[in-house]
């Protein structure tokens, strides 16, 4: 009994890994061709087994030639480095992404038999805090990586980049005590389920109903820990090469592409979870459908998670697109823009929210 | 499981703190405190305080340590020379010294300690409910007249960085 509940905690962790590394590859196809349909480009086209095939491989090409294209390429360290700390950066920067995700829920519970399966790799009470405890770790990637270097560029990047995710992790957090003070709770499943409701038996009660500035500020500080556009001067191109990385090759440099790309999907989760219902799907029960109007169409237990599963992964995705949109239309800020931001505007924004959420709460009892 | 569990993680907790303070290279020091905070974390979990865990990361790892290496990385503090001399072995036998004092501190308090495994923690214990009762009920006087220091502090650091703007004389 014992080994059966390690294996399905194991299945489980297993999954979300696999779900997040896959997301995260998919996405940098969707970047790449996204980025040339907004530009008016074709995009990356040159994927094909020795020019046989007639047709291009699509998003093959950046699932496989691109990791193999990187596998094979010299590991290079940059003269007068420290071995060790520049060897660690790239696992400092991968590792604390990855294991977020466990505390988000990706489905309600799975009934086989007796066994009843908490769609969630680690049930914890303290769901969120423990998301922004490992969030608050993937700074030492960049810092790192930036010091240990040995260079002008990757040292610039990685003190822009210390500053701005210490900056935005406090907007962060406190536009997420507004989420934790509407529902009650800290673990991560029970907001899922408390989203469950419809007002007026029609809109799902989903988060953003009742924190719409959060969110707001969630998403744009989200954003800004990712270190993308228009918050990527910790590695912009234009100024700093690539930043904190400058000085990585092969598949060191490919773990802080990932690195980039699963925090997008960890802040897609996130705000998936918060305040987009989570894996609800509207008018969806454990039993079944439940559409206005009094039609019940009862659906099969199994049937029920699978859809709540595909909820979960199709609002992830819509997230993360969004965030490739924002970050091929708009241009950078300027340094002292992004601490302006980040300081004189989210900071107050989030705690006038959190005060008027707490108005609201006693008001209403 | 628990006691080995503990000693493997008290062992490393005692080689990293050992580190910071030996370690020539002040940003490595910095991050061997990094890993002595994080370990701490992970014992705070073996004892149920998982609110205090978290606390532990998100504040002292996350924050604080950011900080620290931020100022070490831009002062670019190179390998701690020692100053030879007299200077140094005074202060030497003095660090001795109240470290003496402080581990026959720490085994008088410790000889005093109940052996023995305590009983499972009640439900709930370590959350965030629990910690927020005990902070605002029993300890709320304390809890209040923290965030003034804190208050303080942070008015200090503004008055201190702002000295250093001097109207330029052009």
């Amino acid at each position: 009994m014992e080994l059966i509940a390690v294996g399905i905690a194991g299945v489980k962790a297993l999954l979300v890994l696999l779900m997040v590394l896959s997301l995260s590859a998919m996405l940098l196809w969707v970047e790449r061709k996204g980025s040339a349909l907004i530009q008016d480009r074709i995009g990356a086209n040159r994927a094909n087994i020795f020019g046989v095939l007639p047709f291009n491989l699509g998003f093959v090409n950046t699932l496989i030639a691109d990791p193999l294209k990187l596998l094979t390429k010299e590991d290079m360290v940059p003269a007068g480095a420290d071995k060790f700390l520049h060897f660690l950066a790239p696992f400092l920067a991968v590792f604390p992404v990855l294991v977020t995700f466990a505390a988000v829920p990706f489905g309600d519970q799975l009934v086989i038999g007796d066994t009843v399966i908490n769609l969630q790799v680690a049930d914890l009470d303290i769901g969120i805090l423990y998301v922004l405890a490992m969030s608050s770790l993937a700074v030492y990637g960049v810092v790192l990586g930036g010091w240990a270097s040995n260079s002008r560029w990757a040292l610039l990047g990685g003190i822009r980049g210390s500053a701005q995710m210490i900056s935005y992790e406090i907007a962060m957090g406190l536009a997420l005590i507004g989420a934790v003070m509407a529902f009650g709770t800290l673990d991560l499943q029970a907001i899922a389920r408390a989203q469950g409701y419809h007002f007026f038996g029609v809109i799902p009660a989903w988060g953003i109903i009742y924190q719409p500035l959060g969110f707001l500020i969630f998403l744009i500080a989200g954003i800004a820990e990712t270190k993308r556009v228009p918050f990527d001067l910790p590695e912009g191109e234009s100024e700093l090469i690539a930043g904190f990385f400058t000085e990585y090759s092969g598949m060191k440099q490919a773990a802080f592409m990932l690195s980039d790309f699963a925090e997008s999907v960890v802040v897609a989760g996130l705000a998936t979870t918060l305040f987009f219902g989570a894996w609800q799907v509207p008018f969806l029960f454990r039993e079944g459908f439940h559409f206005p109007g009094g039609v019940v169409v009862a659906v099969p237990h199994l049937l029920v998670v699978a859809l709540q599963f595909v909820s979960f992964i199709v609002k992830v995705f819509a997230l993360c697109v969004f965030q490739i949109l924002v970050r091929w239309t708009l241009p950078r800020y300027r340094y002292d823009q992004v601490m302006d931001l980040g300081w004189k505007y989210l900071l107050p924004l989030a705690l006038a929210n959190m005060l008027v959420t707490g108005v609201v709460i006693v008001l209403l009892g | 499981m628990g006691a080995i569990l503990f000693l493997v993680l008290a062992v490393l907790t005692v080689v990293s703190a050992l580190t910071v303070v030996l370690h020539p290279n002040p940003v490595k020091s910095a991050l061997a405190l990094v890993v002595t905070l994080f370990v701490l974390a992970v014992i705070f979990v073996l004892l149920d305080a998982h609110m205090i865990a978290a606390l532990q990361i998100i504040v002292y790892a996350g924050a604080i340590m950011v900080l620290f290496l931020f100022v070490i990385m831009l002062l670019n503090l190179q390998n701690d020379d020692p100053d030879r001399g007299r200077r140094r072995l005074v202060l030497r036998g003095f660090a001795w010294a109240g470290g003496l004092v402080l581990a026959i501190e720490l085994a008088l308090l410790v000889r005093g300690a109940p052996v023995g495994t305590p009983g499972a923690a009640p439900a709930g214990y370590g959350g965030a409910a629990a910690v927020a009762k005990s902070l605002y009920t029993d300890f709320l006087l304390p809890f209040e007249l923290t965030s003034i220091l804190l208050l303080v502090a942070v008015v200090g650091a503004v008055v201190l960085a702002q000295r250093q703007r001097r109207p330029t004389i052009s």
